[in-house]
C-alpha cells in the first residue's frame, strides 16, 4: 500500500542509486579498457526510477525491462557482482556469460530478462500477467520500456491484449526524452506518453523520475490498482546524461540541456532535501558515497577474477530437451 | 486403433492433454466461439470454457509473445496462428524470443510453447495465402520444428511437443486435413520428435520427404511398383532437429535420392538433405541427388496455373527415372 517512506528507507534507497552510478561509472571504464565488449548502455541520470520502483515490487512480482538494464537488476537484487560479471562475459555472470550487458536475468528473483529487440518484451509481460490470472495469483508485473518503445506495434497489441483480458502489468515508461537520438517529438504524435493509455481505457499516471520517493509511490498506487483491477501505464520523465550506448557522438544535443537536467538529479535530490530536514549530513553522504566506492572496486575485482566459460558451454541449454547428436545438429 | 482424419487426431491430441494437465490452454484467432477456421478446436469452448479456450485480436505477435510469457510463467501454452502466412507478424517473438530465451539466459528460463499453424498451397487462395516457408523456422537453433503427414503422426507429434519443456513449431497442411489413417487409441500415444521414419521400404531409390509430400512421395511410390520400381520413402516429420539417418541407411542401400518438399528449391529442405547426404554418403550415390520442388514464382491464383507450380506425383516418377537413369 502507498505510504510515506522513512528516513531510513530514504537513505537505503540512496545507497543503491549511487551503487548503480558507480557500478556504470565503473563499467564505462571497463569499456573504455576493451574489458566490456559489444553494446552498452548505461543508465546514469535515470537511477532513482528502477530503485523506487523495485521498492514498491514484492518479492513474488515479476519484472521484465528493456536493453538499459544494468540499473534494473542490481536494484530488483540481483549480485552486483554478478552482473558485472556478465558485462565482462564470464562463466559467473548472471547469465553464464551468454547473455552480456543486454539480456541479464535472474528466474529467482523473477525478473525475466532484459530484451533487446525494442518492444519485444511487452508481449511476454501480458503473459506473465496472463499466468497470474490463471492461476488465480496476487503478484503483478512490471513492465518496464523507453518512450520510444510507445512508437511501435508491440506496445498497441500488448496495451489493448491487457486491457481486454484485464490483467495485472503495470507498464512503466522511461521517458529520458531521446530513442537514441531522436528526442520524443521527432518521433511521438503525442508527447505526453501517459495519454496514450486512454486509447485502451487503461489507467494512467505521469510523475517526476528523478525523484526516488515520487517513483515509489506512484509505483505503489499502480501495482495495487494493476492486481485489482488491470493494467496501467506510466511514465516517468527523466533523462540520461551520458550517450545512448557507448561511442555516442551526442551531436543531438546540447551540453547546456545536460547541465539543466544534472540539477534535478536525483541523489542530490535526497541529499538536498535530508540536508535540509536535518535528517542526514554531508559527512553521511560522503561515507556512503565511499564505502559504495569500495563495494564496487570488489565487484570489479570478483568480475575480472572470474573464469571464461568452457567451450562446452557453447553448446549448453540450446534446448531443455536436446535430441539427436551435435554432430547433425551443427 | 481407430480410423480417422488428421483434423480428428490432432483435436484428439489437443482434448487429451487439456484434460490430462490444468496447465494447458489453448489461443488464437477464432479459434473459440468459431470452432477454429480449420473446425479442429469446434465444442472446445463448451467443454473447457472461457478460460483455457482463448479467442484473441487478431494481433499475432501478441498471440505468440502472450503464449511465451504465460510459458516462462509455468503455464503450457498452445498458440494457434491462422495460418503460416501471418506467422511472419510473429516472426520477432519466435526467433528471438521463444528460440533465444533459455540459451541466452543460461538456461533459467524454459519456453514450453507449442505454436500451431497451417500452411502449404493448392487452394486457389492467392500468393500471399499459400507459401510452404517450413525452412524459414527451421533454420533457427532453439526452435523444433514438426511437420507430420498421416493422422498418427499427427496425434503422437503433437502429444509429444505440448509435453515438450522447449518451443515447438508444429506445421499442420490445409490439404491434409481430411487425409484418414489408422491412429493408436492410447492416451499416452507419443510419437518421438526428431525421429525420420521409414513409411515405405524398397530398395531401388530413395524418396525424401514430409508433410503433404508424403503423401504425394507414396502415391508415386505405388505407381512405380507397378513398373517394377521399388521406392523406400522416409518421411523426415521433424524439420529441427532433422534427423538424417534413416536418409542415409536408405542411401546406402537404394545408392539414389530424391528429395521432394512443397516449397521452393532455393536454400530448401532438399537442399539441406542432398548435403548432409553428400557429406555423409558421397561414395554410395550412383546419381546426382534430385530436387523436386514448387516452381520459384509466388503461387497464382488461376487453378491450372496454381497446380502446375506445385510437385505432382508425375514430377516425382520423372525425377526418380532421372536417378535411375531411365529415360
Amino acid at each position: 500500500m502507498t505510504r510515506e517512506l522513512t528516513d531510513s528507507e530514504l537513505l537505503e534507497l540512496y545507497r543503491q542509486m549511487a551503487l548503480i552510478r558507480r557500478f556504470e561509472e565503473k563499467s564505462a571504464e571497463l569499456y573504455a579498457e576493451g574489458k566490456i565488449g559489444g553494446f552498452l548502455h548505461l543508465y546514469i541520470g535515470e537511477e532513482a526510477i528502477a530503485v523506487g520502483a523495485c521498492k514498491a515490487l514484492g518479492q513474488q512480482d515479476h519484472l521484465l525491462t528493456a536493453y538499459r538494464d544494468h540499473g534494473w537488476a542490481i536494484a530488483r537484487g540481483l549480485d552486483a557482482g554478478q552482473v558485472m560479471a556478465e558485462l565482462l562475459g564470464k562463466a559467473t555472470g548472471v547469465s553464464g556469460g551468454k547473455g552480456g550487458s543486454m539480456h541479464l536475468a535472474s528466474a529467482a528473483h523473477h525478473y525475466w530478462g532484459g530484451h533487446a529487440i525494442v518492444g519485444g518484451h511487452l508481449p511476454l509481460a501480458t503473459g506473465v500477467g496472463l499466468a497470474i490470472r490463471y492461476n488465480a495469483g496476487a503478484e503483478a508485473v512490471l513492465c518496464v520500456l523507453g518512450e520510444g518503445t510507445t512508437n511501435i506495434g508491440y506496445f498497441h497489441e500488448s496495451l489493448n491484449l491487457a486491457a481486454l483480458w484485464k490483467l495485472p502489468v503495470v507498464f512503466l515508461v522511461e521517458n529520458n526524452q531521446y530513442g537514441m537520438g531522436t528526442e520524443v517529438g521527432r518521433a511521438s504524435s503525442l508527447t505526453n506518453i501517459y495519454e496514450k493509455g486512454c486509447a485502451y481505457g487503461i489507467e494512467n499516471q505521469q510523475f517526476n523520475g528523478q525523484d526516488v520517493a515520487e517513483v515509489y509511490q506512484a509505483m505503489s498506487g499502480a501495482l495495487d490498482y494493476a492486481r485489482r483491477e488491470g493494467p496501467v501505464l506510466l511514465e516517468a520523465i527523466t533523462y540520461r546524461y551520458v550517450g545512448h550506448s557507448m561511442g555516442d557522438p551526442e551531436r543531438y544535443r546540447t551540453r547546456e540541456e545536460i547541465e539543466q537536467w544534472r540539477e534535478r538529479d536525483p541523489l542530490c535530490r535526497v541529499e538536498d532535501k535530508m540536508n535540509a530536514e536535518g535528517a542526514a549530513s554531508v559527512e553521511l553522504f560522503a561515507n556512503i558515497q565511499a564505502e559504495v566506492a569500495a563495494e564496487v572496486d570488489e565487484i570489479v575485482a570478483f568480475a575480472e577474477n572470474s573464469s571464461e566459460p568452457e567451450d562446452v558451454a557453447l553448446w549448453e541449454h540450446i534446448y531443455v530437451n536436446p535430441i539427436g547428436d551435435r554432430r547433425a545438429e551443427a | 486403433m481407430a480410423r480417422m482424419s488428421v483434423r480428428e487426431a490432432i483435436s484428439q491430441a489437443l482434448r487429451e492433454e487439456m484434460y490430462r494437465d490444468e496447465r494447458v490452454f489453448i489461443m488464437g484467432e477464432e479459434i473459440g466461439k468459431w470452432g477454429g477456421t480449420y473446425a479442429v478446436t469446434r465444442g472446445f469452448l463448451d467443454e473447457f470454457g472461457e478460460k483455457r479456450v482463448r479467442d484473441t485480436p487478431i494481433a499475432e505477435s501478441v498471440i505468440v509473445g502472450a503464449a511465451i510469457g504465460a510459458a516462462i510463467a509455468g503455464l503450457r501454452p498452445v498458440a494457434e496462428l491462422m495460418t503460416i502466412n501471418f506467422a511472419f507478424l510473429a516472426l520477432d517473438q519466435i526467433v528471438n524470443h521463444a528460440a533465444k530465451m533459455h540459451y541466452m539466459f543460461n538456461g533459467q528460463i524454459k519456453v514450453p510453447l507449442v505454436i500451431r499453424t497451417v500452411g502449404g498451397g493448392g487452394r486457389q487462395l492467392g500468393a500471399t495465402h499459400s507459401q510452404t516457408p517450413d525452412v524459414i523456422f527451421a533454420h533457427f537453433p532453439g526452435l523444433k520444428v514438426v511437420a507430420p503427414g498421416t493422422p498418427a503422426d499427427a496425434k503422437g507429434l503433437l502429444k509429444a511437443a505440448i509435453r515438450d519443456e522447449d518451443p515447438v513449431f508444429f506445421i499442420e497442411h490445409a490439404t491434409l486435413y481430411q487425409a484418414k489413417g489408422e491412429v493408436p487409441d492410447d492416451e499416452d500415444f507419443l510419437v518421438p520428435i526428431g525421429v525420420s521414419d521409414v513409411k515405405r521400404a524398397g530398395g531401388d531409390v530413395t524418396i525424401v520427404s514430409y508433410s503433404k509430400m508424403l503423401q504425394v512421395a507414396l502415391e508415386a511410390a505405388e505407381k512405380l511398383a507397378g513398373e517394377g520400381i521399388q521406392a523406400e520413402v522416409v518421411d523426415l516429420r521433424t524439420l529441427r532437429p532433422l534427423d538424417i539417418g534413416p536418409v542415409i541407411d536408405s542411401v546406402k542401400k537404394t545408392n539414389r535420392v530424391v528429395v521432394v518438399e512443397e516449397g521452393w528449391r532455393s536454400f530448401g529442405v532438399g537442399a539441406e538433405v542432398a548435403s548432409r547426404v553428400a557429406e555423409l554418403a558421397f561414395d554410395y550415390l550412383d546419381a546426382p541427388v534430385r530436387r523436386v520442388a514448387q516452381a520459384e514464382v509466388p503461387l497464382p491464383y488461376n487453378q491450372r496455373l496454381e497446380q502446375l507450380a506445385l510437385p505432382q506425383t508425375a514430377d516425382v516418377i520423372n525425377a526418380v527415372k532421372d536417378v535411375l537413369y531411365l529415360k
